[in-house]
């Protein structure tokens, strides 16, 4: 589907959220994803996530209970896979590689950027920071201060291992909003989804739910100004995603809700622009990355 | 003699009795004291935080719904799992503990309680259900890996009565309250866990994928 996006767009960067790195075989993530760069012009960027619904591990013949190992190791290949054009690999999860060569070579010989995206594994947010990839926080349906803690100690760690300082790591955040022009017709029109839903239902109100968790139901300016407020608890970041097709709602309103966040985003881009200091970076992209290896190869040739 | 350089210690005390004055309460309040004086006698400073499931009957419920505490409980789960010893009293319902009892402690992380003395005690309207302390409380707690202490005290109507509580019922609660103290005396003062912290180094989480 994405090459179909691919094909069809120009300026869009197409990416996941996120792509099962445990269930996944990562030479299938390696060949795919690089075949994918090929067709987007390098417009690709990629989340890994270990997926937490128990019956779905057995349906490719692995064990829930192995979710972290396998990230890890999964991960570990497919970085070499990107990286060496001939792989020699043996693990605990998957057949053994002799001389393997994934293919097609990353666009560029600059693999895709990968973010990793996790609720609540220390783990993970310490695998992000040991390889200098991105971390993501799940962010939605926890309260910020469980955020606060993973984000933290991930830019800690980043730091640690030399990638850069810890407010330059890279961070993206997930968001649940539902959106109206007045708040409280969204408040009106939002609370019998939310009162019924699986993932909200049944339990704290909708006012308490909005006061604990990120969930941001109202105007577009109340959306605005509650996304702005996180860059107090994770410092400057790159990547904001937002769910908005939750709760049961209807496909017409989903699709309502997209045109208001082309409504947001621009003033949230500017906002962001203009509150993150000079020597926080962007999120990678094709072109930065190339950028920063050309310098390197520069600076060694001298 | 107390040693005033040394921590003061924290043993909660869960009280899961719904009604107003509750008879679970009062078990658990002189279960309390009882601990209070054992451990002051062997020189050891204690504090008894008292959790009433009652009060946070709404929240431990949106806890389990939601996956998260709701600012109000997260002060009574930083109780329970940092304390360092367990006053657990619950009423018997059909033969076990409350719901709202057990509901709490579905509520507490993994190894919350690993190795953490117990006291259990449980009221009843009966004599007969003295056994919920052995046939539903101690497997639960054992379940969690917690020291549960030999004696559980049971309490019911006939304790209560024309001042019982001064005789055969002060007698298993001293007897409880000392092992408890025993317990909590001779262990080093807990440190709380941070469910943040790395369980290894990265080097060992690579390296880990090739063994067990």
């Amino acid at each position: 589907m994405l090459g179909y996006i691919a094909a069809r767009t120009e300026r869009l960067l197409l990416s996941t959220a996120t792509t099962l790195i445990t269930t996944n075989d990562p030479v299938k993530i390696a060949e795919d994803y690089a075949m994918l760069q090929h067709l987007a012009g390098g417009r690709v960027d990629l989340m890994l996530g270990r997926g937490n619904t128990p019956p779905m591990y057995p349906w490719f013949g692995q064990d829930i209970r192995n979710g972290i190992p396998l990230a890890i190791e999964n991960y570990a290949l497919l970085h070499r896979l990107w990286r060496e054009d001939v792989v020699d690999w043996e693990g605990r999860f998957r057949t053994p590689l002799q001389g393997f060569t994934s293919t097609p070579r990353p666009l560029d010989g600059i693999p895709p950027f990968v973010w990793h995206g996790s609720i609540r594994s220390p783990e993970i947010a310490e695998q992000a920071a040991y390889y200098g990839d991105g971390f993501f926080a799940n962010h939605i349906f926890w309260p910020p201060e469980h955020t606060r803690r993973m984000v933290g100690l991930y830019r800690q760690r980043f730091e640690h291992y030399g990638h850069g300082a810890a407010d330059q790591a890279i961070v993206g955040l997930g968001g649940h909003v539902f959106m109206r022009k007045n708040s409280q017709d969204a408040i009106r029109e939002f609370r019998p989804y939310f009162d019924n839903a699986p993932v909200y239902g049944h339990g704290p109100s909708l006012e308490e739910y909005m006061a604990q968790t990120p969930l941001t139901v109202g105007s577009p300016q109340q959306v605005i100004d509650r996304v702005l407020s996180f860059r107090e608890y994770v410092g400057d970041y790159q990547r904001q995603l937002f769910l908005i097709d939750h709760a049961g709602l209807p496909l017409k309103t989903v699709l309502e809700q997209l045109d208001f966040l082309g409504e947001i985003v621009p003033v949230l881009r500017a906002e962001f622009a203009r509150l993150k200091p000079p020597h926080v970076p962007e999120a990678p992209t094709r072109a930065s990355l190339k950028a920063a290896r050309d310098a390197a190869a520069t600076e060694v040739e001298r | 003699m107390s040693d005033t350089t040394a921590p003061t210690r924290t043993v909660a005390v869960v009280s899961a009795g719904l009604s107003q004055p509750s008879s679970t309460r009062m078990l658990a309040d002189q279960l309390a004291a009882a601990t209070r004086d054992a451990l002051t006698e062997r020189g050891v400073r204690v504090e008894l935080p008292v959790v009433e499931v009652r009060d946070h009957a709404h929240a431990v419920v949106d806890h389990t719904l939601t996956g998260f505490p709701p600012a109000g409980l997260e002060p009574v789960m930083t109780t329970l799992t940092s304390a360092d010893g367990l006053i657990a009293a619950t009423p018997t319902f059909n033969a076990s503990y409350s719901g709202l009892f057990k509901t709490l402690f579905d509520l507490l992380p993994e190894d919350a309680l690993t190795g953490v003395p117990v006291l259990i005690a449980a009221t009843g309207g009966t004599p007969r259900h003295s056994l919920v302390l052995d046939h539903a409380l101690r497997p639960l707690f054992s379940y969690l890996r917690a020291v549960v202490v030999p004696t559980g005290v049971f309490a019911g109507p006939d304790d209560w009565a024309g001042g019982a509580a001064e005789g055969l019922l002060r007698e298993r609660i001293n007897r409880a309250a000392t092992e408890l103290a025993d317990e909590v005396a001779r262990r080093p003062p807990r440190r709380p866990t941070d469910p943040f912290a790395l369980p290894a180094s990265f080097e060992e989480l690579l390296g880990r994928g090739g063994q067990s």
